[in-house]
């Protein structure tokens, strides 16, 4: 085996971990805390045991999947023949300009900015919410509000980031 | 209204996101 294809093998497993943990987020966790924060006062068992259980457990392994996955997409593209800096250039800058490098660039570069989101907003912020590190109650509102709209955004530029992701390999579904 | 604030919204945002990056791209890669 290619030690490329090895990269990406596990650019993928690490890439279903983050992303997979990602969707649980913002598809189960957001609208469950919701629901339970609203039925605690009704005899609901209230959120603290998702906070205190589950929240930490999945951001640990959403964080370190995100920079496993960020690191070997990024060792995968140098070994790959894309080339680490053609595929950031767009395909523009090599010498032999392919569709393929432009796309895959396009799918990294929404990879970085989604790394950085984990890395930069979402993690430092849960740390506030979660009670890691010390925060007023109106700063962790704040904080709360910061890593929800990071995690969105995330859900969001995941859509494409996958499409451009495997456009490299297969083509574009549109305007191909 | 921030179509981020309903998971609806952010998908639907993803999926226009998707076909105006691929637009770009396609100019781009001169396809």
């Amino acid at each position: 085996m290619e030690i490329d294809i090895a990269i990406r093998w596990l650019h993928i497993v690490a890439g279903v971990m983050w992303i997979g943990l990602l969707y649980y987020f913002n598809f189960v966790q957001v609208p469950a805390l919701a629901s339970a924060t609203s039925e605690a006062s009704s005899g609901g068992p209230g959120p603290a045991a998702i906070s205190k259980y589950v929240a930490p457990r999945a951001l640990f392994w959403f964080r370190w999947a995100a920079l496993v996955t960020w690191l070997s997409g990024a060792a995968y593209l140098e070994a790959s023949p894309y080339g680490l800096m053609n595929a950031f250039t767009l395909g523009m800058a090599g010498e032999v300009p392919s569709a393929a490098t432009t796309y895959i660039g396009f799918g990294a570069w929404l990879g970085t900015i989604m790394l950085l989101n984990v890395w930069g907003l979402i993690w430092p912020n849960q740390k506030k919410v979660l009670g890691i590190v010390q925060a007023t109650d109106a700063e962790k509102a704040k904080a709360r509000r910061v890593a929800f709209l990071a995690s969105r955004t995330n859900t969001m530029l995941s859509i494409p980031m996958l499409m451009f992701m495997q456009a490299g390999a297969h083509g574009l579904p549109f305007f191909g | 209204m921030n179509p981020l604030e309903t998971i609806q919204g952010t998908v639907i945002a993803g999926v226009v996101l998707t076909i105006v990056l691929a637009y770009f791209a396609s100019l781009i890669a001169g396809v």
